[in-house]
């Protein structure tokens, strides 16, 4: 049974990790909080919908297809139209116009579209495996496979390349970034190109578990929104941390305490967290600590 | 330097400032024949009591609260569960008194953290409302609600009919606006201003965050509180979904694009969220998409918020800038 | 008598020392220089005095009364005053407003504060120490709107406001041009001569910092490196190596 919830709630927590990473690099170059978050996963499932099963191209070439045009949208659009114009007028503009962004996104799916669930088919069967009296899906280690293998590629392009540093170094202290001769501006856009496609692919690992539905993306950018703090918001691995967590402890207060409450229960460890250590698990504090 | 003279605001300018809106807020009951204008009318009200709300807390003293609806939906509840048993007349200001109390627990998170950490508490805070009106169903009636709410009586007079009930929201949304008027202008008004411009110097200037930081929450709360008291006799039933995050965001929005950390700004923000579906009655559902990006717009084009549009109005008909309302 | 002491006053933030223990008396009625070279920790031991700053050990008083662990709000209305380095107001308040706001908090309670409407004395008070400032004329102005040397002024104005009985100047010339440096200068010394208040004041110009300090205090990496008169402090050794040898 705990090895059950267990890769139940890694395999949630996984993909809660990958849309709260893309989040956290968000904020940390551009000091965006994308509170439309939830919705980049969306509008991929619902294009994924659209080309793979309206209008029947091929799996793979759809996918591709999917994360270009999600990259474009939400990535190149959003940073162009939306991000640039309000990114001096501090933070709580751009809190406001995601917002505004995320409720464009629902209403206008529910308009041109559909209100109801779609159904979206898994990549891997589902049918169930067993291993000692514990009974999962395949489902579940596919996330966690594919959560792992996005997620070490960012990690390797960070560390690795010359534009992941210098994509760092703009996360990290934007004022040296510019003395190192960094153009932040398009760092930015880059930040803003890899949250989208990586909200692409999350949304192709979580959209066989929630079926394709407008509201779908709401609770998955709180949730991300959840990790990025609880695992400290300027850490990678922070985001990775906290979605996993955040994973975990529903699954298990929804299996051993109340499926009604299971909201709550991460919502009160967010609060602890807050309140006790607001840099977050793996987050570091500022320099100076004014009280 | 601006060489457009500023109008000052003397007392007799602003009791005819006070008797016109309080005309505006009354007057649909009278002249409006639709019964659903109507609607709108007291709906705009009870939107500016709960935006003006959140400006306190938002735009004059510069945290941010994302649990407006939840306090609405802690009066709405109050007022639904308690009307019927006690009195609408001690069920409203219970409501509001609740809301108070618990605004100002949720207001200490604010003295530690900043952004988007409170954003967060508040948010969760909300999140929380909404999962115990939805599942202590003894109490709340769960995702059923709660029916039947009757419109109060004061003695003789009854405020059942619409035009009648929609006056009563008028005069509370008056009083407690002209309430909110006299804080703002009051030393408390310029402390709050102070923390938002500049909390550290204020700080350094004997200004206790603490009290009014708190004293912000817990009153911009309250004003939501009473809101929600009003709303659910309108409505006549609630359920927990009228609460969610979304109505809060909208809250945020109202206050944002109507101008935060002005006196006009949530009213204005009420009215562009009330009116806009009508005009674009033609385009049913998609209303919202086009609000959500005019909120955009505005956001990009109008920083200070659509009551540049006001200033921009009075100074074009009156060759005078506009006064301010507040401090 | 003894108007602020410190004993031992610490601050770390991790492991870089700020203050390793600095002890600093001040008399009333003094006027102190407190020089050292950057990054020695003058504006910390300022921060830990005032509250802005939790100290990590160590004892402020404030004429014999323990205010390590008061909150700035709570030793402004004990009576120590303070100006920032970079002059701190509220940009988008008017001038007049600033300075209203600067003592409306050390009177009465906060209900008297919701109730009181018409503040004529403090305005009176706050015209009069704006033209004692010679920034009456732009009282109606905001402060973003002000020039630099002019935010500095209203920076000092704002602490004047509450009469303090200490009152801390954090580089009050810095940035400021001669004649305008002259100018506060010299309402320094008016201010001293009147009020009897105290100051400490930090401050680079040297010439200035003789000219104008009894007693000066120099700090060199967080710790209390020399104090003596002027005379005594030029001729200092340790001062000499901190300024130029080190």
């Amino acid at each position: 049974m705990i090895l059950q919830l267990f890769i139940k709630g890694l395999s949630l927590g996984a993909v809660y990790a990958l849309i709260a990473i893309g989040f956290s690099l968000l904020w940390q170059t551009s000091r965006t909080i994308n509170f439309a978050q939830g919705e980049f996963v969306t509008l991929p499932a619902f294009l994924m919908v659209l080309l793979a099963l309206v209008f029947k191209i091929p799996f793979a070439l759809a996918l591709i297809l999917t994360i270009i045009i999600s990259g474009l949208l939400l990535g190149y659009l959003m940073n162009r139209v939306l991000d640039r114009p309000l990114i001096e007028k501090g933070v709580l503009p751009l809190v406001v116009a995601t917002i505004a962004l995320g409720f464009m996104i629902r209403d206008s799916l529910i308009i041109s579209w559909t209100p109801e669930a779609l159904y979206f088919p898994s990549l891997v069967p589902k049918k169930p495996l067993h291993l000692g009296d514990a009974t999962f899906s395949a489902v579940d280690l596919w996330n966690i496979f594919v959560a792992t293998l996005i997620i070490s590629g960012l990690h390797l392009f960070v560390k690795r390349t010359k534009t992941g540093k210098a994509l760092q170094a703009v996360s990290q202290n934007r004022d040296v970034a510019n003395i190192l001769g960094i153009n932040a501006s398009k760092m930015i856009l880059l930040a803003f190109l890899i949250n989208a496609v990586i909200a692409g692919f999350s949304s192709i690992l979580i959209a066989p578990i929630y079926m394709v539905k407008y509201d779908m993306g709401v609770e998955l950018g709180l949730k991300a929104f959840y990790a990025a703090i609880i695992g400290g918001f300027n850490q990678t691995r922070g985001a990775l941390l906290g979605g996993l967590l955040v994973g975990l402890i529903e699954t298990f207060t929804a299996a051993y305490i109340s499926t009604h409450y299971k909201g709550a229960f991460v919502l009160i460890v967010l609060m602890v967290v807050i309140v006790f250590k607001p840099e977050g698990l793996l987050g570091e504090k500022e320099l100076y600590e004014y009280r | 330097m601006n060489t457009v003279k500023a109008s000052k605001v003397t007392p007799l300018r602003a009791s005819i400032g006070w008797l016109c809106l309080l005309g505006i807020f009354v007057l649909p009951a009278f002249s409006v024949s639709s019964q659903y204008i109507l609607y709108l009318a007291s709906l705009t009200c009870i939107y500016t009591l709960t935006a003006a709300g959140l400006n306190l807390i938002l735009g004059y003293a510069g945290q941010i609260s994302l649990a407006q609806a939840a306090f609405m939906g802690i009066g709405a509840y109050t007022v639904a569960l308690l009307s019927t048993k006690l009195s609408f007349w001690v069920a409203l200001p219970l409501g509001g008194g609740i809301a108070f109390v618990l605004g100002l627990v949720l207001g200490f998170p604010s003295l530690k953290v900043k952004h988007h950490y409170l954003a967060m508490i508040t948010l969760g805070f909300n999140i929380i409302v909404y999962l115990i009106l939805m599942n202590e169903q003894e109490i709340t009636g769960g995702s059923y609600g709660v029916f039947n709410i009757p419109r109060p009586k004061a003695g003789p007079i009854d405020f059942t009919s619409n035009e009648s009930y929609h006056i009563l929201i008028a005069l509370v949304t008056c009083f407690i606006m002209l309430l909110t008027y006299w804080t703002l202008n009051s030393q408390w008004g310029r402390a709050f201003k102070g923390i938002r411009e500049n909390e550290l110097r204020a700080e350094m200037l004997g200004v206790s965050l603490r009290n009014y930081k708190l004293l912000a929450f817990a009153i911009g709360s309250a004003f939501a509180g009473i809101a929600g008291g009003l709303l659910a006799p309108l409505l006549g039933y609630i359920d927990p979904t009228i609460f969610n995050l979304g109505f809060s965001f909208q809250f945020l929005l109202m206050v944002i694009v109507g101008g935060s950390g002005r006196f006009e700004g949530p009213f204005i923000g009420a009215i562009i969220i009330t009116i806009f579906p009508e005009i674009f009655r033609v385009a049913e559902r998609l209303y919202f998409v086009i609000f959500a990006l005019a909120a955009m717009l505005i956001l990009i084009f109008m920083p200070k918020g659509a009551v540049t549009l006001w200033d921009w109005l009075f100074q074009t008909i009156t060759g005078r800038e506009a006064p301010k309302l507040t401090k | 008598m003894k108007i602020l002491e410190t004993s031992g006053l610490k601050k770390f933030f991790y492991r870089l020392q700020a203050l390793k223990g600095v002890d600093l008396h001040v008399e009333e009625g003094e006027l102190v220089g407190l020089i050292g070279p950057n990054g020695s920790g003058k504006t910390t031991l300022f921060d830990c005095i005032t509250g802005i700053l939790k100290p990590s050990g160590g004892k402020v008083y404030f004429k014999d009364k323990d205010i390590t662990n008061f909150k700035p709000d709570g030793s402004y209305k004990m009576g120590i005053g303070r100006t920032f380095q970079l002059a701190q107001l509220f940009p988008e308040m008017t001038v007049m407003e600033n300075m209203l706001l600067a003592i409306q908090e050390s009177q009465g309670s906060m209900l008297n504060r919701l109730f009181r409407i018409r503040e004529d004395d403090n305005r009176n008070k706050a015209l009069s120490l704006l033209e004692f400032l010679k920034i009456g004329h732009v009282r109606d102005e905001f402060a973003k709107n002000l020039s630099y040397g002019q935010q500095k002024l209203l920076d000092l104005g704002m602490v004047l406001m509450a009469d303090p009985e200490l009152i801390l100047l954090d580089e009050p010339l810095a940035g400021v041009n001669r004649s305008l440096a002259v100018e506060i200068v010299e309402r320094i010394r008016e201010l001293r001569k009147n009020c009897g208040c105290t100051f400490i004041i930090i401050e680079h110009d040297m010439k200035v910092v003789m000219d104008l300090c009894e007693r000066i205090v120099v700090l060199d990496y967080g710790e209390k490196i020399a104090e003596g008169t002027p005379e005594q402090i030029q001729n200092n050794e340790k001062v000499l190596s901190a300024y130029f040898g080190g």
